[in-house]
């Protein structure tokens, strides 16, 4: 390893929201060199390339809030939400049900699925797995949230059944950027996911509640001696993941099929981005979903069906070969 | 009178107290569910025979699963990747070149413990064990679902059909429907993956392993190779759960790529052993005894549901449903899981 590699990772702070500045500078050059590579040699019209990189970054925006839910309750749990996906269902369905059946427009739909599903989270770490994650066991939580996975999708099929089902729009109509097309239902998810994805970045940097989860993470018993309430920020933590995946949900409702099961692919998408991005990394999750999100709609360019998920695979093990911390990780 | 000193009494090299029960045990249950499994078929009538199918093949995946994530520690949630090589390998060797399914199913088992302990070694070589590991395997079991969906060789997502042949043949492992030999041969492969998991985990790399699983620093300290013992145990489990794949491919005559890799295929390799006991031999097994049978009386009740439950009526999900109530109540009360906790008040009892 090059020697200012050396030095710049030796003057930052090991916290999981620490940033290296060399990481995504290598990243966002690959990707544009990528990106350059298959406008010019990439033997596919210009303006489908175009129309792909803006589908695949207003797709990525939502994996991003996705994906930030489960790194914090990876980075201050250090358990691995399997029922991640099955959360996001979850919190679409809720959309659907309040649209459908009273009519809410969806936005709002999504206002207030947003605390039913922070409830939810907040309730499932106190009532299933506080007492696990206390005991730092491993299997323990992660099992729960498997059964908490198959429980939730198999009741949303006995409840609503299989046949696809989709939540009306609410806004018409699309914008034109550089010669591709963007529905404002796009646009509206891509920049709400963002903004909250800011939100919870200022609410974890810049209040003493966001620093009381930064301390759990870094360290749960240094934080319980200086009175942080571990348990409390735990749930509180686990709510959080909860409500991002609830706004992705309801920003994703009007242009989603929406089916038990359509969540399951977002579980390892999400795990896939965590790991591109670093375990535990905030910033990662975005960068990470930006890249996962580009890699689908290009690779769809290349591959049909399911084959450019198949590119995200391809991704998933280079990173586990070459740089198993991630992007923005640290080396365990 | 009082005594002053107690002599500890001698014991002798030959006394019976000092004599290996534990294997002797172990063999004889072994032998006597070997003699129960062989007479099953000729007192049960065909339904119940393939749930007993299906229950066994349950068994024998948990038993696999069991191997890596009970004694080894590493919890695996993509054994679907290892069922579907298997059962894929099998299929595909069986129609493309005609071979026996008994030489497939061994080439599939070899085939999936090379690509379990690849994937093992990239996710162990940076320590990411724990739920990275798990979510890791996950991804690789969707990867191959992707893969399978999207390769021509392997028909795509319509799947690969064993050819039928006219005739009844041990050696192609094809008789008349309800041939009591379609139960004894997953019989014989779960008592065998039964005397693999006893024999190995008394032997020194599996008490290698649980002891890299216990502690890995102690282990590691004690000049235990941490990295090739769990490798092995990866190896056995991912060619134990190939052979479960391969039997169901040739039992269904059918393999498509969700009931190969889909996340069901491991879950089931999951649920028996967590229900049955994590790291005991006999817990998977209890397990499937459970599950098997249970999924089964669900979706018959679902198929005609009593009047009561009228409501259930062809309701799908239900038996998934149970399955994760089950196991989020033994993981959060029974650690140990009823094989586990059982197997715990007994000696509790003795010792008293």
């Amino acid at each position: 390893m090059p020697q200012h590699a050396n030095a710049a990772e030796s003057t930052s702070a090991a916290s999981p929201w620490r940033q290296q500045a060399r990481s995504p500078l290598l990243a966002a050059g690959i990707v544009i060199l990528a990106l350059a590579a298959i406008y010019l040699f990439g033997n596919r019209d210009s303006g489908l390339v175009t129309q792909s990189i803006v589908s695949g970054l207003l797709l990525g925006g939502v994996y991003a809030l996705v994906s930030i839910g489960l790194t914090l309750i990876f980075g201050v749990l250090g358990v691995v939400n399997f029922a991640h996906g099955a959360m996001l269902t979850l919190a679409l369905y809720f959309v659907y049900a309040l649209t459908t059946s009273a009519g809410i427009p969806v936005y709002l739909s999504t206002l207030i699925a947003v605390p039913l599903m922070f409830g939810f989270g907040f309730l499932v770490q106190r009532l299933l797995l506080n007492k696990l994650t206390t005991e730092g066991s491993h299997e323990g939580p992660l099992l729960i949230t498997l059964g908490l996975q198959l429980l939730i999708v198999n009741t949303l099929l006995m409840v609503f059944g299989g046949r696809p089902v989709s939540v009306p729009g609410s806004v018409d109509g699309s914008l034109r950027v550089f010669g591709a097309v963007a529905t404002y239902e796009r646009l509206i998810a891509f920049f709400g996911a963002l903004l909250v994805a800011a939100l919870l970045t200022l609410l974890l940097r810049r209040t003493s509640f966001g620093m009381s989860i930064r301390s759990v993470a870094s360290n749960a018993q240094g934080a319980a001696l200086v009175g942080v309430n571990v348990g409390r920020v735990y749930a509180m933590t686990f709510g959080i993941g909860a409500a991002c995946v609830a706004v992705a949900g309801g920003l994703t409702a009007p242009f989603t099929s929406l089916t038990p099961t359509v969540g399951e692919s977002f579980t390892v998408l999400a795990f896939v981005i965590v790991v591109l991005g670093g375990l535990g990394s905030v910033v990662g999750a975005i960068t990470g979903g930006l890249i996962i999100g580009l890699v689908q709609t290009i690779g769809a360019l290349y591959l049909p069906g399911t084959g450019a998920l198949l590119l995200v695979f391809v991704v998933f093990v280079l990173v586990l070969l070459f740089r198993p911390q991630g992007l923005f990780g640290v080396r365990p | 009178m009082k005594q002053t000193e107690t002599e500890l009494p001698r014991v002798a090299a030959d006394d019976p107290r000092l004599r290996d029960t534990d294997l002797r045990n172990s063999l004889i249950t072994l032998g006597v569910l070997a003699v129960v499994l062989a007479v099953l078929p000729l007192v049960v009538n065909e339904r119940i025979e393939s749930i007993l199918v299906l229950t066994l093949i349950f068994a024998i995946m948990g038993v696999g699963w069991n191997l890596m994530s009970g004694f080894g520690g590493l919890f695996s949630f993509g054994h679907a990747a290892f069922f579907g090589v298997g059962a894929y390998t099998n299929a595909y060797l069986v129609i493309e070149y005609e071979l026996s399914p008994w030489i497939a199913m061994i080439i599939g088992a070899v085939f999936a413990a090379a690509i379990g302990t690849f994937i093992a070694f990239l996710c162990l070589r940076y320590k990411l064990a724990g739920a990275y590991f798990a979510l890791a395997t996950f991804a690789f079991a969707q990867m191959f679902l992707l893969l399978a969906q999207n390769l021509e060789f392997l028909n795509k997502t319509d799947g690969l059909s064993l050819p039928i042949l006219g005739e009844e043949s041990f050696w192609h492992m094809q008789f008349r429907q309800g041939n009591d030999w379609y139960v004894w041969i997953p019989s014989g492969l779960l008592v065998i993956a039964l005397g693999i998991t006893i024999l190995y985990a008394r032997s020194r790399p599996g008490r290698y392993v649980q002891a890299a699983r216990d502690d890995e620093v102690a282990a590691a300290s004690l000049g235990i190779n941490v990295m090739r013992t769990r490798l092995v145990a990866v190896m056995l489990s991912c060619a134990v759960t190939a052979i479960a794949g391969a039997y169901y491919a040739q039992y269904y005559f059918f393999v498509g790529p969700e009931q190969a890799f889909g996340t069901h295929v491991s879950v089931q390799a999951i649920v028996p052993a967590v229900l049955g006991g994590i790291g005991t031999i006999w817990g998977p097994l209890v397990g499937a005894l459970i599950v098997g049978p249970l999924a089964e009386y669900i979706k018959e009740l679902l198929r005609d549901p009593p009047s009561y439950l009228e409501f259930l009526q062809g309701v799908s999900g239900l038996d998934v449903a149970v399955y994760a109530v089950l196991l989020i109540v033994i993981v959060l009360f029974m650690r140990k899981g009823i094989y586990g906790t059982l197997k715990d008040k007994i000696t509790e009892r003795k010792n008293q």
